[in-house]
């Protein structure tokens, strides 16, 4: 055991040098670090908990999916039935399926057939499953088309993808570094941004759908019949986005949407000075403005957000430049927001958040503080009660600790991993663990000699015996850090790692640090007695 | 110079005999941890119970009534205000709202506004229904699982009996610490779920040392009675958990005193659940189990019937 081959030296020593060395950029500045070549960058991140930022979940609203979903489809069936000119009477949206009755006997057959044609194969990941994403069935001459839990699902999937590269685009405005935007699941999306002070901002950014569309005002319906429930079913009752809450009948055909837009950038009013949105459409989106505002002069239109008016401005003249502005009680900041958010685009399904942790920059620097103080008064009793206990070999176990300490830190550096409050709480417990693993031989070493053995054979007989109990009992914490690196989330996971990692570099150093260290010391005293 | 020794060099101490003694406190204490659980219950924190948790520092000393009313008079049900470490460090807990993820939001933004300007946040966390139900459930899977993974592993490396004995001497930690977490009113959160998946790594890690040197003296001694035996492994080994437990102890209690709020109900968790059930568990449960699981039986009849003709 305590015999090493030259190259078994070089590569213990090698590998421990090159892990170690791992540490290095964590303590370059910025600058410098970001001039390295990639393979040299990686470094330690701070855990949310330390440099302080916001931790939002939040979860695609299925309902809002499903619903869109099944207006779709109640669109499509009219568009279908009116092209065949087949007669038909209640088309309705009844729970998870569109329903309509065919006037016409004789039209059954060819309904059900065109109709048929709506539902399609999944495609995605569930294209081999063979699953379609309509149902339908026929009763009589009701014909039932059910929106299928797979379409529903592939349909969040989508959701999920398009939201997750809108809410980059809204995030990246705010001008904070490395925000982590990531899918978590089916339906959900993990935004994490660093130093934030106040999260405020960035959920009203994620709250709001931004679904932006220009519709007429129907002037024919006065507000107040629309209130008691006379609307026509090509209009609908929406209100104004500020206070007082004042109605608006407008039509549901959608003249241009934000989809159609190019840019969107604060401004003020030439004549008021108030801040404003102005607007640049694309050229089909300019061209289908021009039209609508040249047949609709001195008509009012609508410009929504969210369902909600912002302003209803009449038309004073055909609008023909593509560009145009958006004036409703705004501030300055509100405004700058708007702007973000049409030029990011509409997310396709509203967003909760369901889960936010936050934290302050003060308490995450607090925390740093307590994290050292806590590491450097445990890392000192611990060295200090293996020196009064073992001596010399004491000063071995300090010395492997020592490597160990660094080399967790280079493993985490290697990962680009991210260091938590646990994190380092799972650090300072390694510290314990990893004495262990020498109080284990040194224990061994001491009844061995007891037992008879000369020095050299009990510190050999001692590190044998001793590293099969170490890996034993050293795989059993691991079992149960890896377990929790797989459930836990957040800074919990930040502790799994700094434990798991620790556990391997202490198996690590036990066997090659540790036992080179004594080698060396025997080979070079040839100690008659073992003082520990 | 002159080492320390906390432990003597050739112990003779009869641990096994003290199990007709430990073993009936230990189902003792067992039975009253259960019965606390489902009496007085866990002190849920929000990551299980889903509701808010906002850390808050004022100018200058917190007005705790102030605030208080100032709270109260919102309406949200359950609020709790409690200051900690420095005088103007408050820890604000509003229950759980009726009416899903996104009535949360909106009570968070009342307590803002009621507290007004002058306040630093600095901590602020929201869990919605969702999500608490689905962490609990998580932490408890992931318990099953590292208990389910462990008794395999243990299996393999050991006999069966050694894998059972092991798991009975866990559970025992687990029970008397959730017992303990119960008693003291500890917020049982997240890194409560990782406090005791450690303790039940580390107490095993414990166990496991005077197992490995039970199965060397069982390949040894093949005609000695197990309780001595047992006593042996016990006493060889008991120098070591000492030693380990002691420096285990110094780097929680840094943590404990030094590691902030933040971390001090994880910390409090593993100092008892690692310290003091851990190193008792060992020594005066998992060691003297062996002997009812009957560890060693077959050894003497094994070596009688290859000496018979």
């Amino acid at each position: 055991m305590l015999y090493f081959s030259r190259w078994k030296v070089a590569t213990i020593l090698a590998t421990a040098f090159v892990i170690m060395l791992c540490v290095v950029p964590n303590f370059l500045p910025a600058g410098l670090v970001a001039s390295l070549p990639i393979w040299a960058q990686r470094h330690i991140v701070l855990g949310l908990d330390l440099q302080g930022g916001s931790h939002l979940l939040l979860a695609v609203d299925t309902n809002a999916v499903r619903k869109e979903k099944l207006e779709t489809l109640r669109d499509d069936v009219r568009q279908t039935l009116r092209r065949e000119r087949i007669g038909y009477t209640g088309l309705v949206v009844r729970g998870n399926s569109v329903e309509v009755r065919i006037r016409n006997e004789a039209n059954v057959e060819e309904a059900d057939r065109r109709l048929s044609e709506l539902s399609q194969p999944l495609g995605g990941i569930l294209a081999a499953t063979g699953q379609r994403n309509l149902d339908v069935t026929r009763t009589g001459n009701l014909i039932r088309l059910s929106v299928t839990d797979p379409a529903i699902l592939e349909r969040v999937r989508q959701a999920v993808g398009q939201s997750i590269q809108i809410i980059e685009r809204r995030v990246n405005e705010l001008g904070t570094v490395e925000p982590l935007i990531q899918r978590q699941g089916t339906d959900r999306i993990l935004v994490q941004v660093p130093g934030l002070q106040d999260p405020t901002r960035l959920k009203q950014l994620l709250g709001q759908t931004a679904k932006l569309d220009f519709r007429m005002v129907d002037t024919a319906v006065p507000p107040e019949t629309a209130r008691q429930g006379n609307l026509p079913p090509e209009d609908e009752l929406l209100y104004s986005s500020d206070e007082p809450k004042t109605p608006y009948v407008v039509e549901k055909r959608i003249l241009v949407s934000g989809e159609d837009l190019t840019d969107a950038q604060p401004g003020f009013d030439q004549r008021t000075s108030e801040p404003i949105v102005t607007f640049r459409f694309n050229t089909s989106g300019a061209r289908k403005f021009a039209e609508v505002t040249q047949q609709n002069v001195g008509k009012p239109f609508a410009i929504i957000l969210d369902s909600q008016v912002i302003s209803a401005p009449v038309i004073r003249e055909p609008i023909l430049g593509g560009s145009g502005q958006i004036s409703g009680s705004f501030t300055v900041e509100s405004a700058n927001d708007l702007a973000i958010l049409l030029r990011a685009g509409a997310l396709p399904a509203p967003l909760t958040i369901i889960e936010e942790r936050t934290v302050g920059p003060g308490l995450g620097a607090d925390s740093i503080a307590q994290g050292k103080i806590s590491a450097y008064v445990g890392a000192a009793m611990v060295v200090l009660f293996m020196l009064v206990t073992y001596g010399l070999f004491g000063v071995f176990a300090n010395v492997a600790l020592l490597v160990n300490v660094v080399m967790i830190f280079g493993v985490l550096s290697m990962l680009n991993a991210t260091l938590t409050l646990p994190g380092i709480a799972g650090i300072v417990l390694t510290l314990g663990i990893a004495v262990d693993s020498n109080v284990l031989i040194y224990e061994r070493i001491r009844e061995e000699v007891r037992g008879g053995r000369n020095a050299i054979n009990a510190i050999d007989a001692g590190f044998s015996r001793a590293l099969a109990t170490i890996l034993d009992s050293n795989i059993t914490t691991f079992i149960a850090a890896a377990v929790l690196f797989f459930v836990g989330t957040g800074p919990v996971r930040g502790f799994a790692l700094t434990l798991g990692i620790g556990i391997i570099t202490t198996v690590f150093t036990a066997f090659t640090v540790t036992r080179l260290i004594a080698a060396s010391w025997v080979w070079w005293r040839r100690p008659q007695h073992v003082p520990i | 110079m002159r080492l320390l020794r906390i432990v003597p060099d050739d112990t003779k101490f009869d641990f096994m005999r003290f199990r007709r003694i430990s073993f009936p406190l230990s189902a003792m204490l067992s039975i009253v941890a259960i019965v606390l659980y489902f009496t007085a219950g866990l002190n849920f924190g929000i990551d299980f119970k889903g509701g808010t948790l906002v850390e808050v520092q004022t100018q200058g000393p917190a007005d705790l009534a102030r605030m208080r009313a100032a709270l109260t008079a919102l309406e949200l049900g359950e609020v709790q205000l409690q200051q900690f470490g420095a005088p103007n460090d408050v820890l604000i807990r509003v229950a759980q709202q009726p009416g899903g993820d996104a009535a949360q939001q909106e009570a968070v933004q009342k307590v803002r506004g009621a507290l007004g300007s002058d306040i630093t946040y600095r901590r602020v966390e929201i869990v919605g229904p969702r999500v608490s139900s689905e962490l609990l459930s998580y932490g408890i899977i992931g318990l099953m699982l590292a208990i389910f993974c462990i008794l395999i592993y243990l299996w393999f490396r050991f006999e069966w009996q050694f894998a059972v004995g092991a798991m009975i001497a866990n559970t025992h930690d687990l029970v008397l610490t959730i017992g303990f977490l119960s008693l003291f009113r500890i917020d049982f959160d997240l890194t409560s779920i990782a406090a005791l998946l450690t303790i039940l790594g580390y107490s095993l890690n414990d166990t496991v040392v005077i197992y490995d040197r039970t199965r060397e003296m069982l390949r040894r001694y093949k005609r000695m009675p197990i309780a001595d035996l047992l006593n042996i492994s016990v006493n060889s080994t008991l120098s070591r958990s000492v030693i380990t437990h002691v420096t285990t102890a110094l780097a929680l209690t840094a943590l404990f005193l030094f590691g902030g709020q933040a971390i001090s109900s994880f910390t409090a968790t593993m100092l008892f659940g690692v310290v003091l059930v851990g190193s008792y568990t060992s020594i005066f449960i998992a060691a003297p189990v062996l002997i009812y699981l009957g560890v060693g039986q077959g050894r003497e009849t094994a070596d009688e019937a290859k000496e018979r003709p």
